[in-house]
């Protein structure tokens, strides 16, 4: 196993983790401005994500943990073209791409 | 793991690889020949998903094959639900053939997204790890997020591709710290094992799990995670609403009836009592919210929602009594629910307008009877009424907590079926006895024959549920 230094552990990972997490979240409900913002908040996610696997990958001593980041690093790409191209689209429809502004159904 | 044991392995997942070809195919098709080919590859893409369907029942096997380190399970219970994915994915895509070109949108890639999707509901179905389950649901989402906001021109439907995704990136978030979670506090992230860890699991497994049910639950559209489904059916193009109130549904009560019973089948007290307040929740919700929509694309939304409901009613069952039940009740569901929109989209003002709000269908018993006769047929069905295939989707699912002694769940179910009746009674009573409005004096006009022909078959099919009730009990046993 990788010695992870005598200050830094697992838990302080973990709760790096968890606070990005959250970060993310909030960015997605509290977030009243942008749409471009909650894009950047998924992002977050999904590296909350990625510390928590490569963290317990080294804690563990077991290699799945890192693969499971790179299919996750990959597939973010992927879903962050995918936002970008719908966003411009309904960019190209309603000239506007403010969270307030995504209200033609009710809901 | 040598190359000759993955060339061994290779045959069992022959309905994916037909898929993965023939969406291929189907691109370089439609790169080269362009627009003009958008009939000849949606016919081709329909022969590949019936192909796909064909060849996972054929190699359907009665013990469970591990795949690829047990990443991936083969075995009754997911091919039978490949096979109805596929039948449904194939008359989702019949739908869209003429309603595409209706709107001047018709371009090729609309079955290869579909044929795309539809792989990611085969991984999801045989998922037996984490990476598997997050491969399969956003392969899946990401081609569901395109055909919602397929209709380019239209704010409706690119506001419905936004909101899809923006929650549904949330969701897979969720999803995936929860697999973090349970890789961190087990180990593995193999079904197997963290089935052999998860009888004494603790506090971050047990998070874990919850943050992964409630990513699947988002996918299926259960309450309390329901906010999205109204308005991405309302906005969606009609064929993709179809297509999403169908398979996709039935992939994702496969993945969290798979992860329920087989990742934590022995912490089943840990996950009942959140499947259950989840069921209660998503039929009361369902059946309340959808008598107030006019809207017959939300009225469906929510009626999917109630049905989910009865779907984690047959969970919340447990391994023994459940999966027979719930893979009857949601193969009927999934069935049913291409039929009405069917009915939908064979609809339409004189002027060529799409039918969508509930007032304008009164009177159409008149011009189309086949069609009303039909449409009467489905919804009598999704009430529950006794010699249609309905009726005896909800008779197991009722038989399944019954044996498992949850009976609060069978009378809640109860309960919802019948406030929910109330609504799908006024469309019949719109449908049979209201005089038609003004608006649509000229009467109303039937499209194509295949759509037309896509609601009677499928209409036909209700009456008929033998063959599915004993291969659902085949299938079904696979936990015991």
């Amino acid at each position: 196993m990788i010695d992870l230094g005598h200050s830094i552990g697992l838990t302080h990972y973990l709760a790096f983790a968890a606070a990005l997490f959250t970060i993310g979240v909030f960015g997605i409900f509290v977030n009243r401005k942008n749409i471009i913002v909650i894009l950047m908040s998924v992002e977050l996610i999904l590296l909350a994500v990625n510390v928590n696997f490569v963290a317990f990958s080294v804690f563990l001593g077991d290699l799945v943990g890192q693969v499971f980041a790179m299919f996750v690093l990959t597939v973010a790409a992927a879903e962050a073209a995918v936002g970008l191209a719908i966003l411009v689209v309904y960019f190209r429809n309603r000239g506007t791409i403010a969270v307030e502004d995504l209200n033609i159904m009710k809901g | 793991m040598s190359i000759e044991n993955i060339s061994k392995q290779l045959p069992f997942i022959i309905p994916e690889i037909t898929l993965v070809f023939g969406a291929m195919v189907a691109v370089l098709i439609g790169a080269f020949a362009g627009k003009k080919s958008y009939r000849a590859v949606n016919y081709f893409a329909i022969l590949v998903l019936l192909a796909a369907g064909f060849a996972s029942v054929k190699h359907s096997i009665e013990t469970p094959t591990l795949l690829f380190n047990g990443s991936l399970v083969i075995d009754n219970f997911g091919s039978f639900a490949k096979f109805i994915i596929s039948a449904v994915s194939a008359g989702a895509l019949l739908l869209s053939i003429d309603y595409l070109e209706d709107r001047n949108i018709q371009k090729p890639e609309y079955p290869v997204l579909t044929l795309l999707a539809v792989v990611g509901m085969f991984v999801m179905v045989s998922a037996h790890d984490l990476l598997a389950i997050y491969m399969g649901v956003e392969l899946q989402s990401l081609a569901l997020y395109v055909l919602a906001a397929y209709a380019r021109d239209s704010q409706k439907s690119s506001e419905a591709g936004l909101k899809y995704f923006v929650l549904g990136a949330l969701s897979s978030g969720i999803l995936l710290y929860g697999a973090s979670l349970i890789y961190g506090f087990t180990g593995t992230i193999n079904f197997q094992k963290i089935a052999s860890l998860s009888a004494n699991a603790n506090v971050g497994v047990i998070f874990g799990m919850v943050f992964v049910m409630s990513g699947i639950a988002f996918k299926m559209s259960a309450a309390p995670f329901h906010m999205w489904t109204p308005d991405v059916y309302e906005g969606s193009p009609t064929p993709s609403t179809a297509f999403f109130a169908t398979a996709p549904k039935m992939a994702a009560t496969i993945l969290l009836a798979r992860f329920c019973f087989e990742a934590f089948g022995p912490a089943i007290a840990k996950w009942q009592q959140i499947v259950s307040i989840m069921a209660i929740l998503s039929m009361f919700i369902g059946a309340f919210f959808a008598l107030q929509q006019t809207n017959i694309k939300r009225l469906l939304a929510y009626s999917s929602i109630a049905n989910m409901g009865y779907a984690l009613v047959a969970i919340a069952a447990g391994p023994v009594f459940g999966p027979s039940a719930l893979l009857m009740f949601v193969s009927i569901y999934a069935l049913s629910g291409v039929g009405m929109f069917a009915v939908v989209l064979s609809l339409r003002s004189e002027d060529g307008r799409k039918i969508e709000s509930i007032p304008s269908l009164a009177g159409i018993s008149r011009k189309h009877p086949m069609i009303a006769i039909a449409f009467t047929m489905f919804l009598f069905s999704v009430m529950g009424i006794p010699p249609l295939a309905g009726f005896w989707g909800k008779f197991e699912v009722i038989k399944s907590v019954w044996n498992g002694s949850h009976l609060y769940l069978a009378i809640a179910l109860i309960l919802a079926s019948v406030v929910s009746a109330f609504y799908y009674l006024r469309i019949i009573k719109t449908v049979w006895f209201d005089e038609p409005k003004m608006e649509f004096a000229g009467g109303l006009a039937a499209t194509s024959i295949s759509v037309k022909g896509t609601a009677i078959l499928f209409a036909l099919l209700m009456p008929f549920i033998g063959l599915l009730y004993t291969a659902t009990l085949v299938a079904g046993n696979m936990f015991k």
